[in-house]
């Protein structure tokens, strides 16, 4: 765990003792039931909300608190253990591209808003199922944006898109030319097609701006997937401990003790990873661009492993619908995937590192 | 890096010590040893000082900086955490390294410390804070492994004295060593509680060495043979059975100097992506042409990377009282294979020339690089094998339990 000052302490504790008390799995579970909308439990994101959880990376002079990313994602790494449903993540990185661009207005119409929890936002970068930033076709003209964003997160209920664009990172807000498609997924959060046809459009900042946004967002969903896996190992080592055959626990196998030690590894490689990526972020690192890819690689490798092994290590248990350890995968795979896998990160940190 | 504190406040002890440092550095490091230090003596063997080495190496010792935070009634300099931090961050600014070190400093001296006499202390210590004498450790035996426990070198009670009788194996620097810390069998009928810890003269009567050639052509082990030597009573440390908690506590020494404190080597030396670009070229886009080699060499970089991370991770949560980081456990196994992992992709890139021995047509590069990837092969078994680490891991950290 990274070393941690007072705010941080308390904001990381008070964020482990609601997630576990107001919000476990459980709570997860009945959301995927209900299937609201939105995707999420509306009375918990206000809650998260008057916590002051939507403006830890706001500016003060904007409401916010400015605490940080490491803060977001200490808050985050809560959330993934119990795989809560909330719109954190998605409001957050918007909120930093607003805070990072160059519009004035913007920051005072908006900033204030998202910090107090009454704005859900988003990103829509990519238009494809596999994230390529790279490639972009929707285009701006005379203010207006047109043009298709796939597999938007929250795209179900946010009200605010910062969208990339050929020439840079923009801004829409309201309905106006906005249509929404949801699509359904594994993880049964919200994720949506969100097509615009002529939305009126505000400059947030050129192309620079949308990949230093994508990176922090990247480093924040590497929070919530280290939070993943640590609760998916520690619900395996758990069981292993109580699944008796053969007249033993199967925690004292050695084959499995040693698959756990690996594991166990890993987990600690993938922390020091994610927390050196939000740390980059906040020092205002020169190269954040590779501490992130260095995160999200390591993550999405890490909580692969960790997340096929909980189904495998529980056997026929893991595989029921009652059982926790496929909510894990599930989300686990979706998460993987957002913002470019491990090998999308591996080539990415070849290029930067020159061969 | 002095923090913006101390930078701020130019009159704090600890900048003063700085100066102080950085003064005593200027006067007495000769910059012709930049980056000398002999990493491989350990396997290779010491070599002849040359006299401005010499002169260093005394002039560390006389100040006790080879062991800086060890008593200086023993030859230490007696520093706290921060001043040895300073004194090594002074040290590496200039490329000064220190030239006290070996298994005495690493791993004996801090267990005699803490569990020896005042007579052995004060016997032993300072010899080796100022590198005079050598020390090996007889630990292994053919029958004991991982299973060190199983151990069966017997010292049989003489009144005044121990008559000892048993073969050691695995002695590293054993052909080089003034004395031997050992395990030996005091009491055959218990098996950890008749482990005691003994010192012994390696020149002795009945004490003969044999190095082992390994497959990279080195020989930085030996079997040592103990055929009825005498060891004095006053060479057991701790009580007759305490040896093998005091044994285990040295083997914590070694692990973390195995893994943290070995650690600055491993990202020493040439990054491996500039190595394959070198040998392999690169194609229009500027990177290495073999899609699948640069790909292991991206997730090698990133292992290493993280692992980096994870030390300096360790290090701060350490330093902030957080308790040892539970995060040191996998120091050993991490370390070993990202050693190895470079070591093959080295050689790999190299083709041909990467498996060179000796002689014409390599270069000193290449035959370092077959001989380093081989040597490389003993860090996953030496000083608790990657099995053994995992069995720890699992029954220490994870609280997984014994077959019954």
């Amino acid at each position: 765990m990274a070393v941690l000052n007072e705010e941080q302490t308390m904001l990381r504790d008070m964020a482990r003792e609601w997630a576990d008390n107001e919000a476990p799995v459980s709570a997860f579970r009945k959301v995927r039931n209900a299937a609201p909308a939105e995707g999420y439990d509306a009375a918990a994101w206000r809650a998260m909300a008057e916590m002051g959880w939507a403006g830890i990376v706001v500016p003060e002079e904007h409401g916010g608190s400015a605490f940080g990313y490491l803060s977001l994602g200490m808050v985050l790494e809560q959330l993934g253990r119990n795989l809560t449903a909330s719109p954190l993540a998605s409001t957050a990185a918007a909120a930093a591209a607003i805070a990072l661009g160059t519009s004035d207005a913007a920051k005072s119409d908006w900033l204030p808003k998202i910090a107090a929890g009454e704005v859900i936002a988003t990103l829509a970068i990519d238009e494809g199922p596999v994230h390529d930033p790279a490639n972009i076709a929707t285009t701006v003209s005379g203010g207006t944006l047109t043009g298709t964003k796939a597999f938007v997160a929250e795209g179900d209920s946010a009200q605010l898109f910062v969208v990339s664009a050929q020439d840079g990172l923009y801004l829409v807000s309201g309905d106006q030319g906005v249509t929404r498609a949801p699509r359904k997924m594994a993880d049964s959060r919200s994720h949506a097609q969100v097509s615009f046809a002529g939305a009126a459009a505000e400059k947030l900042g050129g192309p620079e701006l949308t990949q230093q946004v994508i990176d922090l967002a990247t480093a924040a969903l590497a929070a919530e997937m280290l939070g993943m896996a640590e609760q998916a190992f520690a619900v395996t080592n758990d069981y292993l401990k109580q699944r008796v055959q053969f007249g033993q626990q199967l925690s004292t196998f050695q084959a499995l003790q040693h698959r756990m030690a690996k594991m166990f590894t890993e987990l600690e490689l993938m922390r020091s990873a994610v927390e050196g990526a939000l740390e980059a972020i906040d020092a205002k690192r020169s190269d954040v661009d590779q501490a992130v890819s260095l995160a999200k690689a390591v993550a999405s490798d890490t909580l692969h492993l960790v997340s096929r092994e909980m189904v495998q290590l529980h056997g026929g248990i893991g595989m029921t619908d009652e059982h926790d350890a496929g909510l894990y995968l599930k989300r686990a795979r979706v998460l993987e995937t957002m913002w470019g896998n491990a090998a999308f990160h591996r080539e990415r940190f070849a290029r930067l590192n020159g061969y | 890096m002095a923090s913006a504190a101390e930078l701020d406040a130019p009159t704090s002890p600890i900048d003063t010590f700085r100066a102080e440092v950085r003064q005593w550095l200027a006067e007495h490091f000769p910059p012709s040893l930049k980056h000398k230090d002999n990493a491989m003596s350990a396997v290779d063997g010491p070599t002849e000082l040359s006299a401005e080495e010499l002169a260093w190496k005394e002039a560390v010792a006389s100040k006790g900086w080879g062991v800086p935070s060890w008593p200086a009634q023993y030859g230490g300099a007696g520093l706290d955490k921060a001043q040895v931090r300073v004194l090594n961050e002074e040290m590496g600014r200039i490329g000064a390294w220190n030239p006290i070190g070996g298994m005495g400093v690493m791993m004996f001296g801090p267990t005699l410390l803490e569990y020896g006499t005042e007579a052995q202390k004060s016997e032993h210590i300072p010899a080796i804070a100022n590198g005079t004498v050598r020390w090996c450790q007889g630990y292994s035996e053919p029958g004991a492994g991982s299973d060190l426990a199983s151990l069966q070198m017997f010292a049989e009670d003489k009144g005044d004295h121990y008559l000892v009788n048993g073969q050691k194996t695995w002695t590293s620097g054993g052909q080089w060593a003034d004395k031997c810390f050992a395990l030996v069998r005091t009491d055959k009928t218990k098996k950890h509680e008749g482990i005691s810890f003994l010192l012994i003269d390696m020149d002795a009567e009945g004490v003969e060495v044999k190095p082992i050639r390994l497959i990279s052509g080195s020989s930085p082990f030996c079997e040592t043979f103990f055929t009825n030597v005498k060891v004095p009573k006053e060479n057991l440390v701790g009580r007759e059975g305490e040896g093998w908690t005091i044994g285990k506590r040295l083997l914590q020494h070694e692990r973390s100097s195995l893994s943290g404190g070995g650690s600055a080597r491993l990202f020493a030396g040439k990054p491996i992506g500039a190595l394959a670009k070198e040998y392999r070229g690169e194609d229009d886009k500027g990177r290495v042409p073999d899609q699948d080699l640069r790909m292991r060499i991206v997730r090698h970089e990133m292992d290493s990377r993280a692992f980096a991370l994870t030390l300096r991770r360790a290090a701060l949560e350490a330093k902030s009282n957080q308790g040892p980081s539970a995060a040191t456990s996998i120091m050993k196994n991490v370390g070993a294979r990202i050693t190895q992992d470079r070591a093959e992709l080295g050689i790999e890139i190299m083709g041909m020339n990467g498996l060179g021995w000796e002689g014409e047509g390599f270069s000193a590069d290449e035959i370092a690089q077959t001989r380093t990837w081989l040597w490389g092969k003993a860090v996953s078994i030496y000083g608790g094998s990657t099995e053994i680490q995992n069995n720890v891991i699992a029954k220490r950290i994870l609280g997984m339990l014994d077959h019954q």
